[in-house]
């Protein structure tokens, strides 16, 4: 899937992927994909949770080796 | 973008049940819901200074200023504390897994915009003015305050 900013949370554990990528949507254009990457399994049921909640597009996720890499989508204007 | 009310009272002044509240507060408010966390009994010792006891206190005010110092680095685990072995056991690991600490949750909450309100009524209990609290604290209030939040707000917890 394509992104159009990376989040990089690897080490990082609940609830600071989630507080991270919060702080970093704000920066993206709306339309704009952000990708962020986590080894945190959480991050799967959490990040869908989140993107209801904000009123942000959860578009899925991508798993390899340990490392899960989840997208969400500002919503457009 | 939903502006939900959530409220946390954080009566408990040990490191595990303060970081459980921080960590609720902070997510809720990464969440877009506005986080008002109010401070009473114990949790006192969680937004206090953590200098020892000064100011105006009865001999008791005094005794439990001293052993229940306070100030979000010097909590204790609520259980396996083992004289302090067991929380820097725990500390240690928090840091090995790049966990918020206490204060680092704290600064991270004030910077999401989380509301800390102190209960007046253990203040007075305990001795304690507004001068013993960080400069955090947004407001020092009763229970109608927590309540009148609390009717509003979709999630409301005790910790």
């Amino acid at each position: 899937m394509k992104a159009d900013h990376t989040l990089d949370c690897i080490g990082l554990y609940c609830p600071m992927p989630i507080v991270k990528t919060a702080r970093k949507i704000k920066e993206l254009a709306p339309g704009e994909v952000l990708k962020v990457i986590s080894d945190d399994t959480g991050i799967k049921s959490d990040m869908p949770a989140w993107a209801k909640k904000t009123g942000n597009e959860y578009l899925g996720l991508e798993e390899d080796e340990g490392e899960i890499k989840v997208y969400v989508k500002k919503p457009a204007g | 973008m939903s502006e939900d009310k959530m409220t946390i009272i954080v009566f408990s002044g040990e490191l595990d049940k303060a970081l459980a509240a921080f960590n609720l507060a902070n997510t809720g408010a990464s969440m877009g819901m506005e986080v008002t966390m109010f401070f009473t009994f114990w949790g006192l010792g969680v937004v206090k200074k953590g200098s020892l006891a000064r100011g105006k206190k009865s001999f008791m005010q005094w005794m439990m200023n001293i052993m229940k110092r306070g100030g979000a680095d010097h909590l204790k685990l609520s259980q396996m504390n083992m004289l302090g072995a067991g929380t820097g056991v725990m500390k240690s690991l928090m840091k090995k897994y790049r966990m918020p600490s206490v204060s680092e949750s704290i600064a991270l909450a004030k910077e999401q915009g989380v509301r800390f309100v102190v209960c007046t009524t253990s203040m007075t209990l305990m001795g304690l003015e507004e001068d013993d609290f960080i400069d955090d604290v947004d407001e020092f209030a009763g229970a109608a305050t927590y309540l009148s939040l609390a009717s509003d707000g979709k999630v409301n917890l005790f910790i």
